[in-house]
C-alpha cells in the first residue's frame, strides 16, 4: 500500500517535470473542453445545418475553417466529430479496461485452464491487425455508435489482460504475498488489498495510449463508411468526403485531418508523461 | 521401454511443443473468428437485402436461411466451414459462387508486395532515424527523431494517403489508382508507380514504432558493461556502435518488425482501398459489407496462418542473433 | 624512487555528475611508476572505481572529470584528443573490471572479441589467431580452439575473467587497471585468478593499479596503498607502513575489522560505526569526522589536505601516531 501512495502522490510531481508530459496535459485539456462545448452545443453554427448558398467556402470570420460540400460550417463539425470520437473511444477503452484488467487479474491469479483459456484467447485476437478486427466485427454488430465502442473494446481487450496479467504473476511470486496466503486471508482480500496496487501504473498509461489507438481505430472505420453514418459528424468521415473535394477545397482535409492528429499526439504524450512519472527506474536518469 | 520413453522424449522435444502451439493457437483462432461473426445478431440475408429484409415473409427468409445454410446448427456450419477450409479451397463466395482460394491467389500477391515494400521502407527508416536520435539523447536531434516518431504514429494512413493522392492529382496530374494493378515481373514500371505511395505510407507507419523500439533499446544498451569494455579495448566508435551496441539491440527491433510485417499482410485494408489496389485487405472489406461469412473467415484464417508462421520465423531469427537463446 | 618521472600521475583530480553538480571526486592526486603496484582501498561510494575509469575516459554517462588532470608517460590524458586516447586503451593501458558476467559481448564469438583488440590497434594478419591463442592459454584456458568458437555465456564467471584478463593483456600493457576484479567471484576461484595476475605482473614487470574494498585481497599483491573515503584519499603509503602503522583513524579502524589468522587472541571484530557521508554533501570537513572516535572542532571546520612523501601521506588533523 505504501508504494501506491507514493505512486500517486510523488507521480503528479514528476509528471509535471516531463515538458512531453505538460504538452500532452494542455491538448488534453483542450479536447475536453472542446467536446463538452461540443456537448452543450455551445458552437458557431449547427453542425447538420446545411446551406445552399454557401456550399464549399474557405475560411472566413463567419466560418473559421470553411464549409463542405453542403455548406456545412468545417469548425462545428471538427468540433463534434472529435467529441463524437473521444465518446466512442472512452467508452469503448472503459469497457476494454474493466473487462481486460479483471480477466487478466483472475487468470495471473487462478492459473490453471482459466489462465490458459484467457491468454490462448488473447493470442487468438492479437493475431489481428486492430483495424481489421474491428471492421469484422462491427459488420456483425451494426453502425450505432455503441456498436462501434463494442467492437473497438473487444479488439484493445487483450492489451489490458496482457498488462494485468503480467505483474499479477510477478506479485505472486513475491513473499508478502506469499505470506498473506499463509495466513489464510481470502482470495478477494489479497487480489483487492495487495495485488491491485501492483498493476494500477502499467494500467494506466496503457488506458492513455489505448484511447489514442481507439481514436485512430474508430476514424478509420467511419472513413471507411463503417462507423459513424452522415449525417451526422466524424473526423475519419469527414476525411473520407474530403477526398473528392480537397483538390479544389484544401480546408476539407486539412482541419480534420490535423485536428486527428492533436487528438492522437496528445493521448500519446500525455501516456508517455504518465509512464515516466510512474517508473521508478527512468524517474532517476 | 526404450520405445516409450524415446516416443516421450519425441513428443515433449521443443519442435513439436511448439508445432503443438501453433496448431492449438490457429484452432482457438478459427472459433474465435467463428463465434464473433455467428454469433453476433445480424446474418448473411439482413447483411444482402439490408432493410428489405423486412418485405421478405418468414418462408422466404427461412428457404434462404436454408440455401446459404445458416439453418444448420452452429457446430455443424463450424464443421461445414472447417471441412471447405482444409478441403484446399478454403470455402466458397456465395454471391460469385468462386472458391476464396481463387480469390486469394489474386489478392494475396498483392497484399505481400505491399507488406514486403512497406516493412522494409519501414525497417529502414525507422532504425535509421533510432540510431540518429539515441547517439545523443534530449539532444536536437533527438527531438527531432521522435517527434518524426510521434507525428509517424498520431498521422493516420487514410489522412496521409489522402492528402498524397489530392496532392499528386492536382499538381501533377497523376493517378497512381487510374489503372489496373500489374504485378511487377509483368510491368516493372506500373508496377512501381503503384507501389510507391502506398508503399511509403505504410513505410512511414512502421516506422514510427520500429523507430521508437530501436532509440529505446539502443539506449538501454549503451549503458551496458560490455560497450565500455568494448571502449576500454580500443575499438573505434562506429564499430562499437554496430557491432556491439546495435548488434545486442536487435532482438526487440526484430520483434517489432515481425509484428508490424504480420498486420501488414492483414492489415492494410484502408491504403489498398485508397489507392484500388486489390489486395487481401480490399476483400475482406467487400466480403464483409456482402456479409460473405466464408470469405471473411477465411481470409482472417489466411492472415493468423501468416500471423502465425511468422512468428515462428522471428523465433528462428532469434536463434541467429542471440547464441543464449536455445 | 621519487626521483624518476612516474608512469601515471593523476593530479588534484576531480568528478562530478553534469547535471546539478555533485562532487563524486575531490582534490585526488597518486603517481604510479614503472613497474609498481598501486592498490586502491576503500567502501562503495568512496569514489576508487570512477577514478579508474577516469583515466582512460571510461566514465558513464553524465559524470565528467571536473578538475585536474591525469598524465600518462607525459600526455595529458584529460586534454588529449578522443582519437589520442583510443590509441592507448587496450594497448598500453588495460582494463580489468569488476563483473566478467556482463563484461564481455553476449552476442559475439570469444575469439572474436579478443581478435577486436589487435584489430583495433594494429593490421590483422596471419599470425593473429595464433597470438590470441597463446594469450587464452597463458591464462589457464582449457582447450583453447574451442574456447575461440565459443559465446561468454558458455563459460563459467572464473572462466570469463580468464578470459578478460587475457583480452587485457594481449599487447602486453604497461599499465593494468584492476575493478576489484574478483569481487564477483567465489573465494576459491578469486585465489586463482590473484596469483594469475600477480604472476603475469612478475612475468612482464607491469606496473598496476587495482581497486579493492578489501585490504586482505591486496595485501601480497601490490608495493603501495591508496585509501579512499568519501571522494579523497585520506592516507597513502607502502603496504608495509599502512598495515604496520596506520595514520588515519579510518585506515585504522579498517585494519581492525580484518580477520587475521596470525592473531590467536580471539578478539572480537570490530566495525566503524555509522555510514560513509556523501562526497558533495561533505562541505568544509573531514567527511570522516562524524564517525571518528578521536574528532576535534577543527575536524568540523576545515579540510585535512594529504601530507607525507610516496612511503606515507595522511589527511588527518590527528593522525594515530606511532605505535
Amino acid at each position: 500500500m505504501r508504494r501506491k501512495d507514493k505512486i500517486v502522490k510523488g507521480g503528479l510531481h514528476y509528471y509535471l517535470q516531463s515538458t512531453s508530459g505538460i504538452i500532452g496535459a494542455i491538448l488534453l485539456l483542450f479536447m475536453v473542453v472542446a467536446s463538452l462545448c461540443a456537448a452543450f452545443g455551445w458552437l458557431p453554427h449547427n453542425p447538420l445545418d446545411q446551406n445552399v448558398d454557401e456550399v464549399l467556402k474557405g475560411p472566413s470570420g463567419k466560418y473559421w475553417f470553411g464549409t463542405d460540400q453542403f455548406g456545412r460550417d468545417i469548425f462545428s463539425r471538427t468540433f463534434d466529430g472529435m467529441r463524437r470520437s473521444l465518446t466512442i473511444s472512452i467508452v469503448a477503452v472503459s469497457i476494454a479496461t474493466l473487462v481486460g484488467v479483471t480477466l487478466g487479474i483472475l487468470g495471473g491469479y487462478l492459473g490453471k485452464w482459466f489462465d490458459l483459456l484467457i491468454t490462448r484467447l488473447s493470442d487468438a485476437v492479437f493475431a489481428f491487425p486492430a483495424i481489421l478486427l474491428a471492421l469484422a466485427i462491427v459488420s456483425s454488430l451494426g453502425n450505432s455508435w455503441v456498436d462501434t465502442a463494442l467492437s473497438i473494446a473487444i479488439v484493445y481487450t487483450p492489451i489490458f489482460i496482457r498488462v494485468a496479467r503480467g505483474p499479477v504473476l510477478t506479485a505472486k511470486e513475491m513473499d508478502y504475498i506469499k505470506v498473506s496466503r499463509i495466513l489464510g486471508y481470502s482470495s478477494p482480500r489479497i487480489l483487492i488489498k495487495h495485488i491491485l496496487p501492483n498493476v494500477t501504473a502499467p494500467i494506466v498509461v496503457q488506458i492513455a495510449l489505448s484511447l489514442s489507438w481507439a481514436i485512430l481505430t474508430e476514424s478509420g472505420l467511419s472513413f471507411l463508411g463503417l462507423g459513424t453514418q452522415p449525417p451526422d459528424a466524424s473526423l475519419g468521415l469527414m476525411v473520407a468526403d474530403a477526398q473528392s473535394l480537397a483538390a479544389f477545397a484544401w480546408w476539407t482535409l486539412a482541419f480534420p485531418s490535423l485536428f486527428i492528429t492533436i487528438v492522437v499526439v496528445g493521448l500519446n504524450l500525455v501516456g508517455d508523461g504518465l509512464r515516466d512519472a510512474m517508473d521508478p527506474a527512468r524517474r532517476n536518469s | 521401454m526404450q520405445v516409450v520413453s524415446r516416443l516421450r522424449r519425441f513428443i515433449f522435444s521443443p519442435t513439436i511443443l511448439r508445432i503443438f502451439s501453433v496448431l492449438s493457437t490457429l484452432f482457438g483462432i478459427s472459433i474465435f473468428v467463428f463465434v464473433v461473426l455467428r454469433v453476433i445478431p445480424g446474418d448473411t440475408i439482413t447483411g444482402s437485402f439490408g432493410i428489405e429484409t423486412g418485405v421478405l415473409t418468414p418462408d422466404q427468409i427461412a428457404q434462404l436461411r436454408h440455401y446459404y445454410g445458416i439453418d444448420q446448427s452452429l457446430l455443424l456450419q463450424y464443421l461445414s466451414w472447417m471441412k471447405s477450409f482444409l478441403s484446399g479451397q478454403l470455402g466458397y463466395s456465395f454471391s460469385t459462387g468462386v472458391s476464396v482460394l481463387k480469390l486469394t491467389k489474386s489478392a494475396l500477391p498483392v497484399t505481400v508486395e505491399l507488406a514486403l515494400i512497406g516493412t522494409i521502407l519501414g525497417v529502414v527508416i525507422g532504425i535509421a532515424i533510432g540510431m540518429f536520435s539515441a547517439r545523443k539523447p534530449g539532444s536536437f536531434r533527438d527531438f527531432a527523431g521522435q517527434l518524426f516518431g510521434l507525428l509517424a504514429l498520431a498521422i493516420p494512413g487514410f489522412v496521409l494517403s489522402t492528402a498524397i493522392v489530392t496532392i499528386m492529382a492536382n499538381k501533377f496530374h497523376y493517378f497512381p489508382n487510374g489503372l489496373e494493378y500489374m504485378p511487377p515481373w509483368e510491368n516493372p514500371w506500373t508496377n512501381f508507380q503503384q507501389m510507391m505511395f502506398p508503399g511509403l505510407v505504410l513505410g512511414i507507419a512502421v516506422a514510427a514504432p520500429v523507430m521508437r523500439t530501436t532509440r529505446s533499446a539502443l539506449l538501454e544498451t549503451v549503458d551496458k558493461d560490455f560497450v565500455r569494455t568494448a571502449h576500454g579495448k580500443g575499438v573505434a566508435p562506429r564499430k562499437v556502435q554496430y557491432r556491439h551496441i546495435l548488434r545486442n539491440s536487435l532482438i526487440p527491433i526484430v520483434t517489432m518488425t515481425g509484428i508490424q510485417f504480420g498486420y501488414l499482410l492483414g492489415g492494410a485494408v484502408i491504403v489498398e482501398q485508397i489507392f484500388a489496389l486489390p489486395g487481401m485487405g480490399r476483400q475482406v472489406l467487400n466480403a464483409i459489407t456482402k456479409r460473405e461469412y466464408a470469405t471473411v473467415q477465411s481470409s482472417v484464417m489466411i492472415f493468423a496462418i501468416m500471423f502465425v508462421t511468422i512468428n515462428v520465423l522471428t523465433d528462428l531469427i532469434y536463434r541467429k542473433i542471440d547464441p543464449r537463446i536455445k | 624512487m621519487s626521483q624518476l618521472k612516474p608512469l601515471l600521475l593523476v593530479e588534484n583530480l576531480g568528478i562530478s555528475t553534469v547535471q546539478d553538480p555533485r562532487t563524486l571526486i575531490n582534490d585526488v592526486t597518486f603517481e604510479i611508476h614503472a613497474g609498481e603496484a598501486v592498490g586502491v582501498v576503500g567502501e562503495s561510494g568512496s569514489g576508487k572505481t570512477l577514478t579508474s575509469l577516469s583515466i582512460l575516459g571510461l566514465l558513464p554517462r553524465g559524470v565528467a572529470v571536473t578538475a585536474g588532470s591525469v598524465n600518462y608517460n607525459g600526455m595529458n590524458l584529460t586534454t588529449a584528443s578522443p582519437q589520442q586516447i583510443r590509441e592507448l586503451r587496450g594497448s598500453a593501458i588495460s582494463m580489468v573490471y569488476q563483473d566478467p558476467m556482463t563484461a564481455l559481448n553476449p552476442v559475439m564469438k570469444i575469439g572474436k572479441q579478443l581478435l577486436e583488440v589487435i584489430e583495433s590497434h594494429e593490421k590483422l594478419d596471419a599470425n593473429s589467431d595464433q597470438r590470441v591463442r597463446d594469450a587464452l592459454k597463458e591464462v589457464g584456458i582449457p582447450d583453447v580452439a574451442r574456447a575461440m568458437q565459443s559465446y561468454p555465456h558458455e563459460f563459467s564467471g572464473g572462466m570469463r575473467q580468464r578470459v578478460m584478463i587475457a583480452m587485457a593483456l594481449l599487447l602486453s600493457p604497461k599499465l593494468l587497471i584492476a575493478d576489484e576484479p574478483t569481487t564477483a567471484l567465489d573465494v576459491t576461484i578469486q585465489q586463482q585468478i590473484l596469483s594469475l595476475v600477480a604472476e603475469q605482473r612478475q612475468k612482464r614487470n607491469m606496473s598496476m593499479l587495482w581497486i579493492t574494498h578489501d585490504l586482505g585481497v591486496v595485501a601480497n599483491l601490490v608495493d603501495r596503498l591508496i585509501v579512499m573515503y568519501a571522494g579523497r584519499i585520506v592516507e597513502s603509503g607502502t603496504v608495509k607502513e599502512i598495515f604496520t602503522n596506520p595514520q588515519h583513524p579510518y585506515t585504522a579502524g579498517l585494519l581492525s575489522s580484518l580477520p587475521t589468522t596470525a592473531d590467536k587472541s580471539r578478539k572480537r571484530l570490530t566495525s566503524i560505526a555509522g555510514v560513509p557521508q556523501k562526497p558533495w554533501l561533505v562541505g568544509q570537513s573531514c567527511a570522516f569526522a562524524p564517525r571518528c572516535f578521536k574528532v576535534q572542532p577543527e575536524c568540523r571546520t576545515q579540510i585535512p589536505h594529504l601530507v607525507g612523501n610516496l612511503e606515507k601521506s595522511v589527511a588527518c588533523f590527528h593522525p594515530m601516531g606511532a605505535l
